[in-house]
């Protein structure tokens, strides 16, 4: 039965409400299991080999020496991984990321693993794997990748132009309308201004982590952290060989994802170390594993030319866009080019991204992947032309938003959306009153991201006394199962307390896609919805049996099945009891390609108080203004705006990759990889705004990800307003606002 | 018949043009019919595509109608993190 | 590798466990004891996440090795609630939505009580600079020390009345 999937615009008794999540208690008594936290009989240690070359030939590898090592059970290198891909390349970029192949290709490239009874032992055996490198130049700043005589990392990458020939630019892709140069003619002031940022990692606190248990008939288990179970199925079963109902995973508690547990890159090694030993493997990285062998986001290098009448409209607007893909190409730089003009609504606007191949890992999502590096340089750019025009930075964003009705700058024409709304909350806000101090300065910014919906499945299963066990697919990163148990209990008109939301593994429901996009409570919401009132229709079915009437005079409404015109009811518990006799098991099931869903636009405020003697810099105060549609659940949509603005504020002041010259992280670890603690943030305010997203029962936008776009710039913004000093190099960490500082001084 | 808008590297794979004119009640048709024109577009199309239907983004509906006179774009299929 | 016996004291039950040189209290924890709140996030005493507290003091046990520990008092969060009376911190981190994944959370838990332990009535900024040593990347913190905030409001609350009934006997 096809459900329609159009806002209604209902009148809510338990969605909005502030219940306690269900993994909670677990959660605070140290009871819930994350990756690392189980336990096999005979489990191995796994532990890997990684390059220390950022770029290198392997000429070869002996393993022979650890594989006599007493305690070690299996050893492997890409020879124990063969290319099953069949023509498919991004599978085969996988395969050679999971495991290099005839080259390493980044400081921390894996080229060997082992398992062995214990760690120590593990780590005896890496050191006696022999690696013959032969070390190649390398190359892994954006831009340098792109000059003429760059080393080339990745030769199947040729230029679209002929003669075609190797080269670091993996693909450019244009976005835009109108024409840009006969805009620039028309504009009363133009400013032109190109900025860099630095190669982050999310920074979940809970390295990757899995156990995985093959067996001498094929068929494998895989308790693994991630953001989702099917894919890092359908992943490792296709690099092993198998078929996927052959694999089974199990999602374990996710301690922080950010889109950073959405590759696979041990768990396939192993599975292979576990076939190969024929015992349960563990193996969890270390953090310094976790920086140099996962999937950071880009480092990126933009030039933009914006350009304005003296009365506050942008007639022009240009970007180009370098993203660094990793060692792998992606389309990093075609979602940046996607998204950078995106809250503008602008008559001649482009903006054209570039993929570059670099010596660095590929690099996977953080949150919103492009779009707060593409933000940080917009953002800086429209607050900086509207000092020119002497016109408030607010004012001039509403004078130029986009709203229904305009043509995005990537191509459709948007619908309802929030960013004029959030301006106006913006410029309402009393944030923007507050008085500053000696050395404060205030700033602002807008950001923008897509939301999706993806494939979804749930099933409602209706225990004999009434009570709900809802099974979805999508890994909850931060408390969406309350928000799914609320939406079930609303649709059932049953207390929240009678329904228990749980994770499934890969065996035990269809197909759903990650947790990724926004889209856990948008799509598993909608699932749960459809699947809620599938299983009302059994129960109207069950009652009508009982009475003897027909269904269509039975009616559902706060947990009961009520014959139409008479005062005859059934409660759920009631028709659960009697199911044996009426049919069986009562279940709800749905499956959805939850799709159109809605973009989502933020707004923030930044105050921040810089050390003009060292460009130590703080945030005082933050304000986050986002569009959520509907809050299932409001302490969790504030948590994801506070948490991603956090996660902006670190990546705009203190995170970054620092390599060397030889092409090697230098500061893999958290000591010097410094994300921010709790005494450098206030309390960060939030306010929720609710544009109903159209194509969602509920109005339910996705809020996940948008809060991380804005803050660069807003605290880029904030900086200038502080000192007089425009930064354009992220992160503004202190030297290098006391050196922007020290150069701006006469004399 | 509607016109059809491309972005990103969509372009290339239908020889620079920046809309084509290519029939289809459903998207599933519109994009058989595209690759049918421009064969070029099925890789495209097998790598990752999103068809934009009026303003509202579909990544994977490939039932959704397109109703008469409806905006069409098409994108490349992205994901979020 | 001949093993190293240690007895100690773990959430006050006596308990006793072989290990070997090089394993930390952590690994201890965690692979002997089958004690898993307290977590590795890094290994190297940056991100608290395996924080516990070992006669009182409050440490990264992945700093501290498993044979260091004879004869000593290790609390972990497994040992913070009564039975099924939840400690105020853990009640307030539950309703203030002090958590979004949970991992950072025993090792908080820990560290705010170590806190209160010492300053029953912390202002934000102690608050903030006493957790310093505790990463989170989930929540930007803001939920947690609302939640730190409250529960040290309720312990003090509980003393006061526990003082009341006391001193009335």
């Amino acid at each position: 039965m096809k459900h329609d999937s159009k806002f209604t615009n209902q009148k809510f008794k338990l969605v909005g409400t502030r219940v306690m999540r269900p993994d909670g208690v677990d959660k605070v008594t140290g009871r819930a299991r994350y990756g690392a936290d189980t336990f096999a009989p005979g489990q191995l240690v796994g532990a890997i080999l990684r390059s220390p070359h950022a770029h290198a030939k392997i000429r070869s590898i002996d393993t022979s020496r650890a594989e006599k090592l007493k305690g070690v059970k299996a050893v492997i290198t890409s020879a124990d991984l063969p290319d099953l891909t069949d023509g498919d390349s991004d599978l085969y970029d996988i395969l050679e990321n999971c495991m290099a192949r005839e080259k390493a290709l980044y400081d921390g490239h894996a080229v060997a693993a082992v398992a062995a009874s214990d760690a120590e032992t593990a780590r005896k055996a890496l050191k006696l794997i022999k690696v013959n490198y032969k070390i190649l130049p390398h190359v892994t700043d954006v831009d340098e990748a792109l000059k003429p005589g760059a080393p080339i990392i990745q030769p199947r990458v040729l230029t679209k132009d002929k003669p075609h020939k190797p080269t670091n630019n993996a693909g450019v892709t244009t976005y835009g309308h109108g024409d840009v140069d006969a805009g620039f003619e028309k504009a009363d002031v133009v400013i032109e201004k190109s900025y860099k940022t630095e190669q982050v990692h999310q920074g979940y606190i809970e390295p990757h982590a899995c156990l995985a248990s093959m067996g001498p008939d094929g068929q494998g288990e895989l308790w693994v952290t991630t953001q989702g179970q099917f894919a890092y199925r359908n992943w490792c079963a296709a690099l092993l060989g198998m078929e996927m109902s052959q694999l089974k995973v199990t999602s374990s508690e996710i301690g922080g994802g950010f889109g950073g547990k959405t590759h696979v890159w041990t768990e396939p090694l192993a599975l292979a170390l576990s076939r190969k030993a024929n015992r349960p493997v563990k193996l969890v990285m270390s953090r310094e594993d976790v920086f140099r062998g996962s999937g950071p986001a880009s480092s990126t290098s933009i030039d933009v030319k914006l350009g304005a009448t003296r009365d506050g409209r942008i007639v022009a607007a240009h970007a180009a866009l370098r993203y660094s893909g990793g060692a792998f190409p992606g389309i990093s730089g075609d979602i940046g080019a996607m998204v950078a003009w995106a809250c503008y609504d602008i008559e001649n606007v482009k903006s054209v991204g570039y993929e570059v191949v670099v010596n660095r890992p590929k690099v996977a999502a953080y949150r919103a992947p492009s779009a707060p590096m593409a933000g940080f340089a917009i953002e800086s750019t429209v607050t900086l032309l509207a000092g020119e025009l002497g016109i408030d930075p607010v004012e001039f964003r509403l004078k130029n938003a986009a709203r229904e009705g305009t043509r995005a700058s990537y191509g459709p024409t948007y619908g309802p959306i929030g960013i004029v709304p959030s301006l106006e909350a913006v410029k309402n806000h009393p944030h923007m009153r507050a008085r500053l101090g000696k050395n404060q300065g205030r700033g602002m910014a807008c950001g923008f991201w897509f939301n999706f919906g993806g494939q979804t499945c749930a099933d409602l299963a209706i225990g004999e006394d009434g009570t709900v066990a809802l099974s979805v697919g999508t890994v909850d990163v931060g408390g969406a199962r309350a928000s799914l148990s609320l939406i079930a209990a609303e649709e059932l008109g049953i207390p929240y307390e009678q329904v228990r939301c749980n994770i499934a593994d890969t065996a035990s429901l269809g197909h759903n896609d990650m947790t990724d996009g926004s889209r856990g409570t948008f799509s598993s919401g909608m699932s749960t919805i459809f699947a809620a009132r599938d299983a009302i229709e059994q129960l109207r079915e069950r009652a009508a049996k009982t009475w003897d009437i027909d269904v269509e005079n039975v009616s559902w409404k706060n947990g009961k099945a009520i014959a139409k015109g008479t005062r005859k009811s059934l409660t759920l518990a009631e028709l659960a009891a009697a199911s044996s006799n009426t049919g069986g098991p009562i279940s709800g099931h749905n499956q959805v390609v939850a799709d159109g869903a809605g973009v989502s636009f933020a707004s923030h405020i930044c105050d921040v108080e810089v050390d003009p003697e060292t460009g130590a810099t703080k945030v005082i105060r933050y304000t986050v203004v986002q569009d959520a549609g509907k809050a299932v659940h409001p302490d969790y949509v504030e948590g994801q705006f506070q948490g991603g603005a956090a996660q902006g504020i670190g990546w705009a002041l203190n995170e970054e990759y620092v390599y060397g010259e030889d092409g090697r992280i230098q500061n893999p670890g958290f000591l010097d990889y410094r994300i921010p603690v709790c005494s450098d943030l206030p309390f960060i305010d939030t306010v929720i705004l609710e544009v109903p997203n159209p194509n969602h029962p509920y109005g339910i936008r996705g809020v996940g990800e948008t809060s991380i776009v804005p803050p660069l710039a807003a605290v880029a913004n904030a900086v200038s307003n502080a000192t007089g000093v425009r930064m354009t190099h992220v992160p503004m960490s202190p030297p290098r606002i006391l050196a922007a500082i020290n150069a701006s001084l006469p004399g | 018949m509607p016109k059809v808008e491309l972005f990103g590297g969509l372009r290339d794979a239908v020889d620079g043009a920046k809309s084509v004119s290519v029939e289809g009640k459903t998207i599933r048709e519109l994009l058989q019919n595209l690759a049918r024109e421009y064969p070029p577009m099925q890789e495209r199309i097998d790598q990752g595509i999103a068809v934009a239907v009026d303003g509202v983004i579909y990544r994977d509906d490939r039932d959704q109608p397109i109703p008469k006179g409806a905006e069409v774009v098409l994108l490349t299929r992205i994901a979020g993190g | 590798m001949k093993g190293i016996a240690v007895s100690t004291t773990v959430n006050g039950d006596a308990v006793e466990f072989v290990c070997h040189g090089r394993e930390t209290l952590l690994d201890v924890l965690r692979n002997h004891l089958g004690l898993i709140g307290a977590k590795e996030g890094c290994g190297t005493g940056d991100c608290g996440a395996c924080s516990i507290t070992l006669d009182g003091q409050l440490v990264c046990s992945c700093l501290v090795l498993g044979a260091e520990v004879e004869g000593r008092e290790i609390e972990t969060v497994e040992g913070m609630a009564d039975g099924d009376k939840l400690h105020p911190l853990q009640k307030r981190f539950l309703e203030k939505a002090a958590l979004q994944c949970g991992i950072c959370t025993p090792g908080f838990l820990i560290a705010a009580k170590a806190l209160l332990e010492r300053n029953s009535n912390p202002s934000e900024s102690e608050i903030r600079y006493a957790l310093a040593g505790n990463l989170c990347r989930c929540t930007g913190y803001d939920k947690i020390v609302r939640a730190v905030s409250a529960a040290a409001g309720d312990m003090r609350r509980q003393q006061k009345a526990e003082a009341k009934r006391k001193s009335s006997r």
